[in-house]
């Protein structure tokens, strides 16, 4: 009976401790995560002394379109699918802000943007309209879709065009007030915190994580699973809309080739300890692993190392976080 | 990526659909006879013998690529790294050409190939990582290395060598394409090897169903570093094919083939949760996809639409068969 016991009273003394220590156990991933971020951002400073408040608004800058689309990516991992079209949404996303707020007045560039954040939703909406109608895979749809949303970014611009209200660009670029602080971070931060966080608290967010993590689970518990899928792909588009539009605010124009975006937000997301088999994770890992990501990257620079270096370690580093997750989790299984 | 919610084996199909799900390659085969006929009515007298040595010819390196897709995929993975590797080998070969010759080149090439498929095969096989994501970080490896070497050997010119350029491009009698001196006896080494070996069952059983696979003695983890290895070399076969069609010697050669290799496999009947499909099909599915994109552009559609249609086709035609051979 003690030994029971005792563990409960200890807790009645001590709660908060608990709370935190399951907390951090819950966590653990993110949490380690964040070590290694921190790891990174003072092995910059200590090989670039000069590393501060100008290279932090850099690194945010060049961050929020790939965060943006790990965050993206998430959603729909977490849902139990995965949106390879994620760079071609953003490119298509991308030029058509571009191309309709070139010339135009700055109020203008409000609807402009309203509207190509409903252009995300559609297309995420028809990228899950086509998988659950025509129940082929998740990943052979989005790829051939990926190539329908890039051809369409081709027909609205044939080559890197059009341009960026001032507002739109004012902000992203400089800092909030304080140097250390990009505006950057802070839109990323608010933009998510505002989707996010509200449709997480929601039944639809719990359904989202319901079809990821059991599919007939889900469906025998009443979960229409059919349109929470939808749902969280229209989600996964309206962020790659915020993604391609964050393109073009820090760069000022629209470019019709999909940059890199799909395969880094997939490297991302597993590196934020989002489970590729669904159900499990959330949208801030992903974006601490994209910061890694960046970073390295940032660092190779720094070293005046060769920059497909870069490439390497992102991959290595991916791997082997990958490795040692699954590694843990093996190990865990066997107790 | 889901587990769908599927009634396999509630009803046995009969007829057509039982056709389709065990003997894809018929139905298959029937569509591309359907689009070439399409290609004949909208372009008269341009499909001849030596149209079709032109398709064979171009249709070839993607078929080893879907090949690769097609026996990961078999197993219930998949194989993003085999355009970075591919286009690794073509150019590895041509940047060592001028200095230790072209054997050298080639042993370098499908030595660098055989590592990276190594290191797939422990990430996925030992330590049971996503295929997906350490294909992906593999494929990151590669490129990058690639890329460094490509900055060291800068200033030795790198062209294809010949007898690839021959290989790959030129065509026996102006008709049949010497590059099926290479892909025939490839495929009836994979054909023979999927039906009548230990390993080819193997495949199966472990993307059937990973448990009863490793319950009845199977050594999963050998049979998927082997596996990945074997991708990797079609992989670098492909891209010296590859590289010596284009007489290009790039880094990113391949990186456009990586999504129509995954699609030749799923159009070729090829299930991607594993335990079904054959090679057969994934190279009629090479072949619709080539015919498709030379239809397009003969037509004369911009990029844009091309791209379009494609992508708009690639979705039909998945969803027609996943429809036709669903039991419910």
């Amino acid at each position: 009976m003690s030994a029971v016991a005792g563990p409960i009273v200890d807790t009645r003394g001590r709660p908060v401790v608990d709370a935190l220590v399951a907390w951090a156990r819950r966590n653990g991933w993110t949490l380690s995560l964040i070590a290694l971020l921190a790891v990174l951002l003072a092995f910059t400073k200590v090989i670039n002394p000069s590393y501060g408040a100008p290279g932090i608004q850099g690194l945010a800058i060049s961050v929020l379109p790939l965060a943006l689309a790990a965050v993206a990516q998430a959603v729909c991992v977490i849902g139990g699918g995965i949106d390879l079209s994620i760079g071609s949404m953003m490119a298509l996303t991308s030029v058509v802000a571009a191309s309709q707020m070139k010339d135009q007045s700055e109020e203008f560039g409000v609807a402009v943007i309203l509207a190509v954040l409903i252009l995300g939703l559609i297309i995420g909406a028809v990228n899950g309209a086509v998988i659950v109608i025509t129940r082929v895979p998740d990943i052979v749809v989005t790829l051939a879709m990926s190539f329908v949303w890039a051809g369409a970014a081709l027909l609205v611009l044939k080559t890197p065009a059009g341009g960026s209200a001032q507002w739109l660009k004012d902000l992203v670029l400089g800092p909030a007030g304080f140097d250390w602080i990009p505006k950057a971070a802070v839109v990323l931060i608010v933009v998510v915190a505002v989707i996010w966080i509200p449709l997480r608290r929601s039944t639809v967010g719990l359904s989202i994580y319901a079809i990821g993590s059991d599919r007939l689970a889900a469906f025998r518990s009443g979960v229409a699973v059919g349109p929470t899928k939808v749902i969280a792909y229209a989600t996964t588009g309206l962020f790659a809309a915020l993604a391609g539009i964050s393109l073009t605010a820090s760069t000022g124009i629209g470019n019709p080739v999909p940059g890199p975006y799909t395969l880094m937000s997939v490297a991302a997301v597993v590196l934020g300890g989002v489970s590729l088999a669904g159900g499990r994770g959330g949208v801030f890992g992903p974006m601490i692993g994209v910061l890694i990501l960046v970073l390295i990257q940032n660092d190779m620079a720094f070293l005046s190392l060769d920059p497909n270096l870069a490439l390497v370690s992102q991959g290595l580093i991916l791997i082997g976080v990958v490795m040692f997750g699954s590694l843990i989790q093996w190990r865990r299984s066997r107790r | 990526m889901t587990s769908s919610i599927s009634t396999r084996g509630a009803r046995i199909p009969g007829g057509w659909s039982r056709l389709l799900r065990e003997q894809p390659v018929v139905p298959i085969s029937a569509l591309l006879i359907v689009i070439v006929v399409i290609y004949a009515l909208v372009r008269p007298g341009v499909v001849n013998a030596d149209w079709a040595g032109v398709i064979l010819r171009a249709a070839v390196p993607l078929a080893i690529l879907a090949g690769c897709q097609t026996l990961t995929m078999l197993t219930g993975g998949i194989d993003l790294s085999v355009c970075a590797v591919a286009s690794m080998a073509g150019f590895m070969v041509a940047s060592l050409l001028h200095g230790p010759g072209f054997e050298i080149g080639i042993a370098v090439a499908l030595t660098a190939a055989a590592l990276a498929g190594l290191l797939t095969g422990i990430g996925v096989g030992i330590f049971r990582v996503h295929p997906l994501i350490m294909s992906l970080g593999v494929s990151f490896v590669v490129l990058g290395l690639a890329n460094a070497w490509q900055i060291l050997t800068v200033q030795s010119s790198t062209g294809v060598p010949p007898v690839l350029r021959t290989i790959g491009s030129e065509r026996l009698g102006e008709l049949l394409p010497y590059s099926l001196v290479v892909f025939i006896p490839l495929t009836a080494l994979i054909l023979i090897g999927l039906r009548r070996t230990g390993f080819g069952r193997m495949l199966f059983a472990i993307g059937d169903n990973p448990t009863a696979a490793r319950l009845s003695g199977a050594r999963s983890w050998q049979v998927l570093i082997t596996l990945y290895v074997l991708s990797a070399l079609m992989a670098a076969l492909a891209g010296l094919l590859l590289s010596g069609l284009t007489n290009v010697a790039s880094v990113t050669l391949a990186d456009s083939l990586v999504l129509p290799s995954v699609a030749a496999a799923v159009i070729g009947g090829t299930s991607i949760f594993g335990g079904r499909g054959g090679f057969g099909g994934t190279i009629v599915g090479a072949l619709i996809l080539t015919v498709i994109s030379a239809l397009l552009t003969a037509l004369g559609f911009p990029e844009a639409v091309r791209q379009i249609l494609f992508g708009s086709i690639i979705v039909v035609v998945a969803a027609a068969y996943t429809r036709v051979t669903s039991v419910s």
